[in-house]
């Protein structure tokens, strides 16, 4: 065991962790550990754009954009956040700029924007260009930007060290234990402020665009030392994954004019939004094509759709709709551009599908996609831990692990990449100012004893079971009764299989018993990490009563603010149950309403 | 359809020397090389070891031989390939466990190009204006997801570790040709030393591996046509 002293330590390596990385190391001795190189973080998939109201292509306001983020979380999202990070958005981007990311330019050498779901020009209703783009490859771009920015800063890396416990002490953040994958010794951590960035948890679903290292460690591990996680209910479905396989079709091919096709070959977005259609937000999209599908139009009466990008489709539906370019010509693209403005999108589609999207259907599938939910916290990053907001010292949290909540039950695409980029800062930035006036917690005296534990309990099952089939098990019921649609029915059939399952994980069987990079123990511990996120997220889901955003519920269609205008919050208790418990919404100017598009 | 994987592996932990072992399994034309590995580790050697991450040639994780060609597993589909496929480790950096290199070095020669964008000038109020043009002039070598498939394939990398190599010089050239950065003659300077850009020799092996299809000899070409000229209008 080795132990290292840091006044701000960064777990994860993603946007949210380099942005807080670079900001705390300018005052604080820092570290930023990571499981993964940082720039294999998943950031790097991000595509589409990160919002911002520049208006650089035309008339847009942070206020529009604060507006559209609240409809879009279904009221769920908490408003002065919000408000928030829409502002901070501005300057964030031209912060990004400075830094030297290479956004795609307008005619003017401005940066340029493009339509995404659920931003609209608060007068008119119509899409507006607020997603600030480098080609289809946003995330790859700021995630690099990121990690160059601490290169030149020379932020402290500690590359493929895993986080395994986190250590609180007199109800302070004390430190946290990792295992160094190349050797497999572990590493105490101890630092007066931790800011967890670790990501979300998409490889519970069977069809995800999650990487493989999305096995929600930070949450799992805040939920074993008593920290709650709040709205685990909410996980968005992306709309337009590559059929059976999950991986993303950006939204930016709908904002570039691309539609959703049925096996009828009409276009059925208009049905289900008819001012924005296939611009509507994902969580309304995925229920759409969903519903198609149910009712028999889904391709050959499968379960997949068509997404639509030919150019003489996208000229065809442009024309109809009366869609315009800012200078007031009519909309239109050629094959060329296309390609220049979806590159990755083409080149996926040709690799896994042999397809061509300038002159052939994409088939599509809503993917799980992103976690509402998380670690609870205010919009300065700070971890709160109960109904009435009590901060934990030292303890942060920022990116897609965090809940602020500014998502709420539905995350606006473009939004994501801007939530780690603003509260990576000001997490960084309140840990570093926390870490001046305060002293380090005491380490108990086995800090890795609890670590140790988790392993041992691995190495030493009896050994009848398999990671693999568990891990498909899972996805596979997960995906089944916890999507997109959900009914008391079908959730208790999950949870029941999903703590069949944990006790089937029990005697789990190892072959690896090497330290060095003993990739099939840490997979392993992973897949604990899935199971217990998916029991807290099923148990949380059947406790709601109602359909909210990425929460919808066949047997309560209905959105109802009178019971459950609340965030929820789970515990696990030491002898596994869950606690739940509720906190209300901030509301400041946006009263709930009835939400359409 | 039966697939025939030869894989090479070696755990430091148990063996002396590195050996290759066979497995077959059922698998799909549209499998990819990634899957057939998940399901080796899933069912027949929980053992093997390897990197990955998003799975969709993005990351940059899995950089491997594969046919004796520097591919990512994740983006190289059984129909691409055909049914006997061999996989090692990408070469020139050692070789930690079953198909784990050491990327240590290779990051180095990363960080020793400059990497992020230089300029002391005052930041303006807003974006630091960019011509769609002045964009373009450097979007190929924007793309690099730093796999390290170009320089483990490149024999002047092979010969010396201690050559830069093409990802570095990648790096290198996506800051030396943006219109915002005031750092070329610094990185040029880097790059004309000895273990720099003139241990290239075009032989072209880091293009043909590049799986985000960066014109790498073009790019390196350019800078050294760029130290030559002492211009960047080339």
């Amino acid at each position: 065991m080795k132990t290292h002293e840091y006044e701000v330590l960064v777990v994860g390596a993603g946007g949210a962790g380099l942005m807080a990385g670079l900001y705390a190391s300018k005052t604080a001795k820092t570290a930023v550990i990571s499981k993964l190189y940082p720039t294999r973080s998943h950031t790097g998939t991000a595509q589409g754009g990160i919002g911002a109201a520049l208006g650089n292509e035309e008339e847009d306001h942070p206020e529009w954009h604060t507006f559209d983020s609240v409809k879009g979380s279904d009221y769920l999202g908490d408003q002065d956040a919000i408000e928030f990070m829409c502002f901070e958005a501005i300057p964030a981007i031209y912060e990004l700029e400075h830094m030297g990311l290479p956004f795609d330019r307008t005619k003017d050498g401005k940066i340029a924007q493009r339509p995404f779901g659920g931003h609209t020009n608060n007068v008119t209703g119509k899409p507006v260009r607020r997603a600030c783009h480098a080609a289809d490859r946003t995330g790859h771009m700021i995630l690099q930007t990121l990690y160059q920015q601490c290169i030149k800063n020379q932020v402290t890396f500690y590359d493929e060290y895993q986080v395994i416990d986190l250590l609180i002490e007199n109800g302070a953040a004390a430190a946290v234990v990792a295992v160094e994958l190349a050797t497999g010794e572990l590493h105490v951590f101890h630092a007066k402020a931790i800011i967890l960035a670790t990501g979300g948890h998409g490889r519970i679903w069977e069809i995800t665009s999650n990487a493989y290292a999305f096995t929600g460690d930070g949450i799992a591990i805040a939920l074993r030392r008593g920290v709650p996680a709040e709205d685990m209910e909410f996980f968005q479905f992306h709309p337009t994954g590559i059929y059976k396989l999950g991986i993303l079709i950006t939204e930016g091919v709908r904002g570039e004019g691309g539609v959703l096709i049925n096996g009828k070959g009409e276009r059925f977005m208009e049905k289900y939004a008819p001012k924005v259609k296939d611009l509507a937000s994902r969580d309304v999209i995925s229920r759409a094509i969903y519903t198609e599908i149910r009712e028999g139009r889904g391709v050959g009466g499968g379960n997949y759709v068509y997404l639509d990008v030919r150019p003489e489709s996208v000229n065809r539906f442009a024309a109809a709709d009366g869609r315009r370019n800012p200078d007031g010509s009519p909309y239109t693209v050629s094959g060329e551009e296309i390609i220049a403005k979806l590159p990755d999108i083409v080149d996926f589609c040709r690799v896994y599908l042999g397809v061509d999207p300038v002159t052939q259907l994409m088939p599509v599938q809503p993917t799980a996609h992103y976690t509402m939910g998380g670690i609870p916290t205010n919009k300065f990053g700070e971890v709160v831990i109960d109904e009435s907001n009590t901060v934990m010292p030292g303890l942060y949290a920022a990116g897609e692990v965090a809940c602020v909540s500014i998502h709420g039950a539905n995350r606006l695409g473009t939004n994501s990449l801007l939530d780690l980029v603003v509260f990576g800062k000001h997490a960084g930035l309140r840990a570093a100012e926390f870490a001046r006036g305060a002293a380090f917690q005491p380490l108990p005296a086995d800090p890795t004893e609890f670590a140790r534990a988790q392993f041992d309990r691995i190495r030493n099952a009896d050994g009848k079971e398999n990671v693999f089939d568990i891990s498909r098990e899972m996805k596979h019921e997960m995906f089944e009764d916890m999507g997109i649609f959900r009914n008391a029915e079908g959730m208790q059939r999950a949870l029941d299989k999903v703590r069949e399952l944990k006790k089937r994980l029990q005697h789990v069987h190892v072959n690896d018993s090497g330290k060095i990079f003993n990739m099939e123990l840490m997979n392993a511990w992973e897949l604990a990490n899935l199971l217990d996120l998916a029991e807290v997220t099923t148990v949380s889901a059947m406790a709601r009563r109602e359909s909210r955003g990425g929460h919808s519920r066949e047997d309560f269609p209905k959105r109802d603010d009178q019971e459950w205008l609340k965030h929820t919050l789970a515990w696990v208790r030491p002898d596994g149950t869950i606690d739940l418990k509720y906190k209300p919404v901030v509301i400041t100017k946006y009263p709930p309403k009835e939400r359409t598009y | 359809m039966q697939v025939t994987l030869k894989i090479f592996r070696y755990n430091p932990e148990k063996d002396k020397k590195p050996s290759y072992h066979t497995y077959v399994l059922e698998a799909l034309e549209t499998d990819r090389v990634l899957d057939l590995l998940e399901m080796v580790k899933g069912h027949q050697d929980g053992t093997l070891s390897f990197r990955r991450s998003c799975a969709h040639g993005i990351c940059g994780s899995d950089a491997m031989r594969i046919n004796g060609m520097n591919r990512l597993a994740c983006k190289t589909l059984v129909r691409d390939i055909g049914t006997k496929i061999t996989v090692e480790p990408i070469l020139g950096l050692a070789v930690i466990k079953d198909l784990i290199v050491d990327m240590g070095p290779f990051f180095e020669h990363y960080r020793s190009v400059l990497p992020y964008l230089i300029n002391d000038e005052p930041e303006p109020e807003k974006e630091r204006p960019q011509s769609a043009e002045e964009r373009e002039r450097f979007d190929d070598t924007t793309k690099c997801i730093l796999c390290a498939c170009c320089t483990t394939a490149c024999p002047s990398f092979w010969g010396s570790e201690q050559y830069v190599g093409p990802a570095a010089i990648v790096a290198a050239h996506r800051f030396i040709f943006d219109s915002r950065d005031r750092g070329a003659a610094e990185r040029l300077k880097i790059l004309n030393e000895v273990f720099g850009v003139y241990r290239c020799h075009t032989i072209f092996n880091c293009t043909l591996a590049c799986p985000r299809d960066i014109q790498i000899t073009k790019a390196i070409g350019e800078v050294k046509a760029a130290i030559s000229s002492g211009s960047l209008k080339i």
